[in-house]
Order: C-alpha cells, then structure tokens, then sequence
C-alpha cells in the first residue's frame, strides 16, 4: 500500500461521503466533484490515462454541472425545515452496513490466488482506438445509439407543457 | 493484505456509502447522486481487474469502464430530466411525500 493511494482513497471517500451526508444539496454535489476528481486519479495511476481523463471529462464536467442545473431548476420550494433523511434512514444504513460486511467478507477470503505484483502496463491511446474500431465496433455502436435515444428522451421529458396536464386539476 | 485486497475494499466501501445514501436520503436527485457513486465503485472495480488480472493487454475492463462511463451519463440525463416532469407537476421532489409518489 503506497501512500499515493492512501491519499486518493482518503480524498475519495471524503469526497463521496460529505456528497451523501451534507445537507445543502450544492455542498454534496461539490463532495461529488471531489470524489469523482480522487477516482480519476487513481485511474491515472493505474496507468489508465484515457479512462481517467474521460473520467474528469464526463462526470466532473458534465455530469455534476447537470445535477448542479437540475438542483437549482428544483429549488423554489424547499423549505429551509425540510427533513434531509427519510424516516427509515436507519434501515437504509443497516443495509448498507451488512452488504459492505459481506463484500468484504468476500474479498477477503476470495481474492487472494488472483497476479497482484505485475507492472502498469502500457496502454497508448492508439490501440485504444485500434480495439475501439475493430474488436469492439459493435458495442460503440450500440452505446452510440443509445445516447442518441436518451438525449432525444430526455429533451421530450423535460419539453412538455405542463400547463395543459394540470390546469383540469386546479 | 495485498494491494489487490485494498483497492477492492475501497470499491467496497464506496458502494456501501453509495447505497445508504440511496436508501436514505429524501430528495430524488441525491437518490441519484447515490447511483452514479455506486456506478463509480464498479467503474473503479473493472479498472483494478484489468490492471492486476492475468492479461492486462485485453484491454476489456478499460473499454467496459469506458461504455459503462456512457450509459451512465445517459442515465443521468434520463433520471435528472424525469425528476424535472415530477417537479413540474407536483412541485417538490421529496421521495417521502405522497405527492410525488403518487403522479
């Protein structure tokens, strides 16, 4: 265990959990920012320079700047008194608590005949584009459409006149 | 514990955190602040598979992080522009309050 990645993982876990405990919403999504930016990181010292660069790219610059908009579209009405926690906060926490108890029970005593002294390999951007192009041509095309359907969705979603929906109920 | 088991535990232990916020909080979009960091931890699993599997010249854990980094950005745009109709219509994105759930 290096100290490099003592640090990372502090600052991740840092990050997400003031993203998940903090009670102004703006507050989390900065925690957010600064878990996500610990990941990337990590992804960099993993030698996996295009992953954590995408990982910058598309979570801390697009992702947290649309929560950001969503949080601000949708925050006329709460009130400042406003519970933070649902009333079964404590079930929620158990729960996590028991899976977290039972992965690690796993790893533990699951993990250990796997290689764990190779070297970072190499990994240039070329042969990134090579398998992306080749070998995994199908999947990006897949995800290609896939995109383009929930962009197309979310635009129809977020249009719609609600005026016309709610006015028979008032 | 070799490093393999640490980086394990920290995906581990992000998901946990992911999942009690999920379970826990009461506004819809930290509910899916919560997914996307549960996202994260599988991301940051796939990556440390890759790096310290048997062929790390595969490279199907950093093109699976890659789709997997895709759909969820889909996957917030869908969710954040849903909890954007629900506001609309019922003024409050409180997942605890009967009229958000009930639209």
């Amino acid at each position: 265990m290096t100290l490099v990645f003592l640090l990372l993982a502090v600052i991740t876990i840092l990050g997400m959990g003031a993203a998940m405990s903090l009670r102004n919403p703006v507050h989390c999504v900065v925690g957010l920012t600064l878990g996500l930016l610990g990941l990337a990181a990590l992804y960099l010292q993993f030698g996996a320079q295009f992953v954590g660069l995408t990982q910058v790219l598309v979570y801390v610059g697009a992702v947290a700047i649309l929560i950001i908009f969503a949080i601000m579209m949708t925050r006329s009405s709460e009130s400042a008194e406003q519970q933070t926690f649902s009333r079964s906060w404590v079930a929620g926490v158990a729960i996590a608590v028991a899976v977290f108890a039972v992965l690690g029970w796993a790893v533990h005593f699951g993990a250990s005949g796997l290689n764990t002294q190779s070297t970072a390999p190499e990994l240039p951007v070329k042969q990134i584009g090579d398998a992306l192009l080749h070998r995994f041509v199908l999947p990006l095309e897949i995800i290609a459409l896939l995109l383009t359907a929930a962009l197309i969705g979310a635009g129809v979603l977020a249009l719609q006149d609600p005026a016309s929906e709610t006015r028979g109920q008032r | 514990m070799t490093p393999l088991t640490n980086y394990l535990l920290l995906s581990a232990f992000l998901f946990c955190i992911g999942l009690a916020g999920a379970l826990s909080r009461r506004s819809a979009i930290m509910v899916l602040i919560g997914i996307e960091i549960m996202l994260n931890a599988a991301n940051l699993n796939f990556i440390v598979f890759w790096r310290f599997g048997p062929v790390p010249t595969a490279l199907t854990g950093v093109m699976f992080t890659i789709f997997s980094i895709a759909v969820a950005a889909a996957e917030a745009a869908v969710g954040l522009s849903i909890i954007l109709a629900v506001y609309r219509r019922t003024r409050t994105t409180d997942l605890d309050s009967t009229e958000a759930t009930r639209s």
